[in-house]
């Protein structure tokens, strides 16, 4: 697995600020802040191009592609996996805006600045499948490549569709996850209009929790079956062992209680795991007012009585909320997560909220051997997918 | 208050929610006009053109009826 974040530049950075709890929320350094009701959020800072691609590459690349061919690369490192037979690779990606930051510069230069025409290369630098298909170009693979996009349940979208490829044989193995790069004048004013970012930090399931902190990066995960990691003596990092999806058919903003955990039971029944095995929840916790009591109330509703044995963290109180790579990220810090026997916590907690009595790992880290986690995510659109991960010292 | 700032925000409103400006009184709630938090912020960033004003999110946040809008709008314009 490979992850670049706010949390630094690769999965050893990132797992330290996991389990020292320290957020990497900033104010921010890439816009104009001042032009801003928000002032900070989660940027992978220190971020130099040049330090992965070529001149010619960065031209053809927004900065979200970046991301994903930056963690893939990590993350096939890592695995040292040999793709024997690219056709039998698959590569599915999530993102929700794609390369946005491009195209809001391309049209900073023809209505703010009054040019003709814009760069040549906004097409391919925009579009959301830029990602994995330099992924395909930069690693070779010629199986099936495509790009999710279901808002912030794109990666969780994305990596449950390259789990079902390989579990049903359609693939002999995958890399999947997602990425973004949030960080541009106009996508920051949208945010700003929609009223849900905090002007200070992210504080999920705190009483004076004020919204979310949008951060940027990208996650990729190397998966292939059991019996094949197995085979070739791979450290085994941890077991997909569910995927659950389900759509809340009710507001476009709003979240449903009922549709979270639909995808929660649903994720749980289809890799035949008992609710009470669950000992860890990577919640999608974004800090607002609605998605947290929405979502207490989901993980009650999924787990009954067991979740109040549960632990319950939100790391966007960390990395921030990425978005379309946002459960890829959380993907990754549920697995490091499972790995080291270590709960990281939700970070910024100030004051607990009645309405969010769940057991929330407050700004500590838990040492607990968990063998099973579910990740949620939920997505503006109601769209919700839960991924189910086994314990690496559990198989 | 003065009757034409609480008349240009009922109209903001009713143009907003495409609801008569009848059906909208200085007392109504934002219950009883069903108006939910994204018609709510589709109504303040219409205020903020309307008025030419920048309307934080906190101060937005508890607002329930027409006349706490028109209360709010007032102070903002008197501050402007």
């Amino acid at each position: 697995m490979g992850v670049i974040s706010a949390l630094g530049p690769n999965r050893i950075a990132f797992w330290q600020s996991l389990a020292e709890g320290r957020p990497g929320i900033r104010a921010i350094e890439s816009i104009d802040r001042q032009q801003f009701r928000f002032q900070n959020g989660a940027e992978v800072s220190g971020y130099d191009p040049l330090c992965h691609f070529d001149e010619k590459q960065i031209g053809l690349t927004d900065r979200f592609a970046q991301y994903a061919v930056i963690a893939a690369r990590e993350a096939i490192q890592q695995s040292g996996i040999v793709f024997s037979d690219p056709s039998r690779t698959a590569i599915v990606t999530g993102s929700c805006v794609g390369g946005q930051g491009a195209m809001d510069d391309g049209f900073v230069d023809m209505y703010k600045k009054g040019l003709p025409r814009v760069n040549p290369m906004m097409i391919p630098r925009v579009m959301a499948n830029s990602g994995a298909s330099q992924m395909s170009m930069g690693f070779g693979i010629t199986g099936p490549t495509y790009t999710v996009s279901t808002a912030c349940s794109s990666a969780n979208h994305a990596i449950g569709q390259a789990y079902q490829m390989v579990r049903y044989g359609m693939a002999d193995s995958a890399i999947t996850g997602g990425s973004e790069a949030v960080f541009s004048f106009g996508f920051l004013k949208a945010w700003e209009a929609m009223r849900v970012v905090s002007p200070d930090t992210c504080r999920p399931f705190s009483k004076d929790r004020r919204g979310l902190i949008l951060g940027e990066g990208g996650a990729m995960l190397v998966l292939e079956t059991l019996e094949a990691a197995k085979a070739r003596g791979a450290k085994i990092l941890g077991e997909i062992a569910g995927f659950g999806m389900s759509s809340d058919a009710h507001h476009i903003t709003q979240p449903s209680p009922d549709g979270a955990a639909l995808a929660m039971t649903t994720a749980l029944k289809e890799g035949g795991v008992a609710p009470e095995s669950v000992g860890y929840v990577n919640a999608h916790g974004t800090g607002t007012i609605a998605n947290d009591v929405s979502e207490t109330a989901a993980i009650r509703k999924a787990f009954g009585a067991h979740a109040n044995r549960l632990l319950v963290s939100s790391t966007k109180s960390l990395h921030g909320h990425a978005l379309g790579a946002a459960g890829a990220i959380e993907a990754v810090a549920t697995l490091l997560a499972l790995q080291n026997g270590l709960v990281p916590p939700t970070a910024n907690f100030t004051e607990a909220d009645p309405l969010c009595d769940l057991d929330i790992v407050p700004n500590i880290a838990r040492a607990v051997d968990v063998e099973v986690a579910i990740s949620n995510s939920f997505a503006f659109g109601g769209l919700n997918a839960v991924l189910v991960f086994r314990s690496p010292n559990a198989l | 208050m003065p009757d034409d700032l609480m008349t240009r925000v009922i109209n903001v409103i009713a143009t907003t929610q495409h609801i008569p400006v009848e059906s909208i009184t200085a007392d109504s709630t934002f219950e009883e006009l069903k108006i939910d938090s994204l018609d709510g912020i589709n109504i303040l960033f219409a205020l903020e053109n309307e008025f030419n004003i920048s309307i934080p999110d906190e101060e937005a946040r508890g607002i329930r009826t027409v006349r706490e809008m028109a209360a709010g709008v007032e102070k903002l314009t008197a501050s402007a």
